[in-house]
């Protein structure tokens, strides 16, 4: 019973089929791109277990496929099993050995990236600072509960996932209750017109939202576009509720006053906070002599970190980031069409932070000195026996 | 005898290279030095040689102009050099109006524009127009709406229509711009407009304080001086080149700029750049014909630039020698003599004809590389930076490993594989660069010489392998079902061919994709992000892996072999230019779309070859697969 299973489990036979099955998964997984959109598309072939694919313009032919996840742990299975059943260590194999070892260094590296790795972004203009940085794919309700020290505001924040729970939540520095009526993923907001939105409701019974109305909308599949959450919540105080308000991220920070006291809530992008922060002074952005194509983009900044010792000035441009405190500051963003309309240059960084990006590194170089070693041996032999 | 002077025919082709090597002789006027004068357009320094050229290409794809095309070649139709062309039409612009050099193709805009159809009585070939005839009031109008509508579109959308539309629009451009680099396209006398221009300025200079201070002025005198400033004012709002070297290069080495704003600073008060009135003298003496006068002047300027400006001068002669020579349009048409000998081989084993191929391939490896290391001393780059020289670059991969091959079997199919690639990829070259500038600096992320040195040289040594690999194939299905030349020891050198360069795929394609990865690691901040031009060489180490592994399991035979590696060529032009037509993800910099009809020819005639290669062996011609008999 057990035998043809480990027998299948370590056959190249599975291999093949595994890598060919690869080859349409990738192969599909990017034509997916052109209507998904990126991100869409990453998540449905390659962050998965199964998936189908279906040509935009004819739903009904479905071709079946297997997720990335699948794949890649039937093949750390199928090689790790091989290895163990049937390969015996020879020098002459030596740099298959070595190449299979980074293969599976280049597996987990990849789906330890996939599971610790957190993408964010810090924009700000010239002459702001920032100790924070915002993911652009998730979003927060923040609720501004101190503003009294001028350096550092208290915020209570309550994430996404308890918003689309639409459950209640409390919080000990809030004298009021948060109940979510509604959450859209993506939604368009607008002025509630006099004649046209006479039998709809407004969106909520206080603030801007009295006067608005919300549509609902699929959310975005285009690559550097944002969904535009928006949230209808009830706050309820110790006597009872104090209305419904609609907060969204096309919306300015509202202000609510309970019991004599004001707070400042809005729906923002969701933020890390960080034990430094980075102060942008200068952006460069050059282009060649005569043409609008871009030669560099340069971001000068200071890091400023109380104590931690990291305190300096440093250029951020292409190809040349910034590794500090576990995260990397890359140059994402600049040019004249972001300059703010006070004429200041802004810069947008993506901040990553990857735990594991070592692995790649190491996995790439078993695995080429492991053909190398392969391929010389398999040479040698060749010209020994031709000559 | 039939061995005998191998090397005849490298030789002929070696005689022809040395003699067209050297630049032809100028008549009347030093049309060599006028195009080697620097300019700078499209954000570098280049020879006014190389901008003519490749508005050429962009007006009608190719690099000379053909001011008769409806008369066939024999005919003898007048063709200019591209320099002449310029010069024409920086000094003459009423002349070159008339010349019929904008290649129209697409029906409807011929339409359109109301443009006359093939007629030689007309003068008209139905391709090639004037550019009275497509800008006339009524079709510049037209031009205009179209195109305005055709770019308010996604590249993905637009239609074969709108993209002819935009072509032609940004031809036009184009030759407007190249109108008013050096005088305004409606002076009659530039040299002698420019003389009396400095008489104007002075007075209308005082009348126009005075208007401005509120007191009695010369109206006379601020309208004639009101009228030449709106001329510049358009010319410097064209863009034309940057011809006007900077006034202090030691201090501000890359302050060029263009002769209607260095006409408005001079209005404003400065003194005017001698290369003003250089470039007036010469565009006056040419278009009166003062040949003595005309290279005068240009040496005068030369002369000048010398110098501050030696720098420069040397570059773009280079650059210009380099365009005359066209090593890699010589390498494509020896590569083409090369296969045509390779293939005779096979049919009369003649020992002549493969060394004479094979010295025809070293010859023209020799003139391709030449070609390669130039272009790499001229850009300071490393071979492959961007689509068009990718091509060049598997081309020239694919020669080396086709005459490895070769030196160990002896049989001529490495040099028929190394010269139809070496061709096919040259071809492809030479249509990219119609495209674009072929010496285009980089955008900003790309701008890094270590890993254009290794991750795309790699890379692309990768791509260039699997092509290897999947042509050899190609020679085995097609030699083994079409002719009887196919024998069993052939096929096996074949399938032994084979597994040696897919190996060798495997390394370079792996390295490679991996190196990218590294670097995207480096410039934003991930390893891996199934961008679509990464997922393409993905799949080319995906298949090149599953190709070894079903060879290793004995899963497929040497015919399952071929089929596999003929599928590699599927994959990896997919990969080459496929990924670059889906248009999106943050490798999309080789646009392009015209090609997408080539690649899909492409992949239906490998197709074909895979499902010849499944056919059973009894209906191949040779016997290699059959059964031994008894």
């Amino acid at each position: 019973m057990l035998k043809p299973i480990i027998k299948l489990l370590t056959s190249l036979r599975l291999t093949v089929t595994l890598l060919a099955l690869g080859v349409a998964v990738v192969f599909f997984g990017t034509l997916a791109q052109t209507s998904d959109g990126l991100y869409v598309a990453q998540s449905r072939y390659f962050r998965s277990w199964f998936s189908t694919w279906s040509p935009h313009t004819v739903p009904w032919i479905v071709v079946p496929l297997p997720g990335g996840y699948l794949l890649g742990t039937l093949l750390l299975v199928n090689l790790v099993s091989a290895h163990i059943q049937r390969f015996r260590f020879s020098w002459k194999k030596s740099g298959i050995f070595l190449t299979h070892l980074g293969i599976i260094l280049l597996l987990l590296g990849q789906l330890f990236t996939d599971m610790f790795a957190r993408e964010s972004r810090m924009s700000f203009a010239e002459g702001e600072w920032r100790n924070y940085t915002e993911d652009f794919q998730k979003t927060e309700l923040a609720v501004l509960t101190d503003a009294s020290d001028r350096a550092y505001d208290s915020v209570v924040v309550i994430p996404e996932s308890v918003l689309t729970a639409r459950g209640e939540t409390a919080h000990s520095s809030l004298p009021f209750k948060i109940r979510v009526r509604e959450y859209y993923e993506n939604a368009l907001l607008r002025a509630r017109a006099p004649f046209v939105d006479t039998n709809r409701p407004p969106a909520s019974s206080e603030g801007v939202g009295a006067r608005a109305v919300v549509d609902g909308r699929p959310p975005t599949r285009e690559m550097d576009k944002r969904s535009m959450p928006a949230l209808v919540a009830e706050l309820i105080g110790s006597k009872g509720s104090l209305g419904t308000w609609l907060f969204s991220m096309v919306l300015d920070p509202q202000d609510v006053v309970v019991e004599g006291k004001t707070f400042r809530i809005s729906l923002r992008d969701m933020r890390y906070y960080q034990p430094f922060s980075v102060r942008l002074l200068k952006t460069t952005h050059e282009t060649y002599l005569g043409s609008t194509r871009a030669k560099n983009y340069q971001s000068r900044i200071r890091l400023e970190h109380p104590g931690g010792g990291g305190d300096r000035e440093v250029d951020i441009y292409m190809n040349n980031p910034l590794r500090y405190s576990g995260l990397t500051f890359f140059q994402s963003q600049m040019g004249n069409e972001l300059r703010d309309g006070s004429g200041r240059g802004t810069s947008v960084f993506q901040v990553v932070k990857n735990p594991s990006w070592i692995a790649p590194y190491v996995g790439c170089g078993l695995v080429a000195a492991g053909l190398v070693v392969q391929f010389l041996i398999h040479l040698v032999g060749f010209i020994r026996k031709k000559a | 005898m039939k061995t005998k002077l191998p090397w005849l025919i490298p030789l002929a082709f070696l005689l022809w290279f040395l003699g067209s090597a050297r630049m032809p002789a100028d008549k009347e006027f030093s049309l060599n030095l006028f195009g080697s004068l620097p300019v700078v357009f499209n954000g570098r320094h280049q020879p006014l040689d190389s901008i003519a050229r490749n508005a050429l290409l962009a007006l009608h794809g190719k690099q000379t102009a053909n001011l008769e095309p409806w008369k066939g070649v024999l005919e003898g139709p007048r063709i200019l050099s591209a320099t002449e062309w310029l010069l024409t039409v920086m000094a003459n612009p009423e002349v070159t109006d008339q010349w019929p050099l904008f290649r129209v193709d697409h029906p409807e805009v011929i339409s359109l524009l109301g443009l006359p159809d093939k007629d030689r009585e007309k003068q008209s070939d139905g391709k090639h127009y004037a550019w009275t005839q497509v800008a006339s009031d009524r079709n510049f109008q037209l031009m205009q709406t179209n195109s305005a509508v055709a770019e308010e579109k996604k590249t993905e959308v637009r239609t074969p229509f709108d993209q002819a539309i935009l072509r032609l629009n940004s031809a036009m451009t184009l030759y407007f711009r190249l109108k008013n680099s050096i005088q305004p396209q409606d002076a009659k006398d530039w040299a002698a407009e420019l003389a009396a221009l400095d008489l104007l300025i002075p007075p209308g200079i005082a009348a126009a304080r005075a208007s401005e201070a509120g007191r009695p002025y010369d109206t006379n005198a601020l309208e004639a001086l009101l009228r030449p400033v709106g001329r510049m004012q358009v010319m410097s709002r064209l863009e034309p080149p940057l011809v006007i070297p900077p006034q202090d290069p030691v201090r501000q080495p890359e302050n060029w700029t263009r002769t209607g704003e260095a006409l408005m600073s001079h209005i404003r008060g400065e003194p005017l750049p001698a290369a003003v009135s250089d470039y007036a003298a010469m565009v006056s003496a040419f278009r009166q014909g003062r040949g003595a006068d005309f290279n005068q002047a240009v040496g005068r300027y030369h002369d000048r630039l010398q110098g501050a400006h030696s720098q420069e001068i040397l570059k773009t002669s280079r650059e210009q020698f380099f365009n005359h020579l066209a090593p890699f349009y010589k390498a494509m048409v020896i590569y083409v003599a090369a296969f045509l000998l390779a293939v005779c081989y096979w049919f009369n084993f003649s020992e002549w004809a493969r060394r004479s191929a094979f010295g025809l391939i070293g010859f023209g490896f020799l003139i391709h590389t030449l070609g390669l290391l130039f272009r790499m001393w001229l850009e300071g780059r490393p071979p492959v930076t961007n689509l068009y020289s990718s091509a060049i670059f598997i081309g020239w991969g694919a020669i080396v490993l086709g005459m490895l091959l070769e030196r160990f079997w002896r049989n001529s199919i490495g040099l028929v594989v190394a010269s139809a690639i070496g061709f096919i990829t040259l071809v492809i070259a030479h249509n990219l660069s119609l495209k674009e500038d072929t010496l285009q600096m980089m955008e900003a992320v790309l701008d890094t010489n270590f890993w254009l040195a290794t991750h795309v040289v790699i890379v692309t040594l990768g791509y260039a392998s699997t092509f290897v690999a999947g042509f050899l194939a190609m020679v085995y299905i097609v030699r083994g079902f079409f002719t009887k030349s196919l024998d069993v020891n052939t096929g096996r050198s074949l399938a032994r061919m084979v597994y040696g360069i897919v190996c060798f795929a495997t390394l370079f394609s792996f390295v490679g994709t991996v190196l990218g990865g590294i670097w995207a690691d480096q410039s934003w901040g991930r390893f891996w992000g199934w961008d679509p031009k990464e997922n393409g060489a993905l799949i080319i180490v995906l298949w090149n892996a599953m190709i070894l592994h079903a060879r290793w399991g004995a899963l497929v035979k040497d015919r399952g072999l071929m089929c596999m590696a003929i599928a590699g060529n599927i994959v990896t032009a997919w990969s080459w230019f496929g990924v670059n037509m889906l248009g999106i993800g943050l490798h999309s910099y080789g646009w392009m779309s015209g090609a997408f009809k080539w690649l899909a020819l492409f992949v239906v005639s490998q197709l074909l070859l895979i499902a010849i290669g499944f056919l059973p062996p009894t209906l191949w011609r040779s016997n290699a697969l059959k059964p031994t008999t008894r």
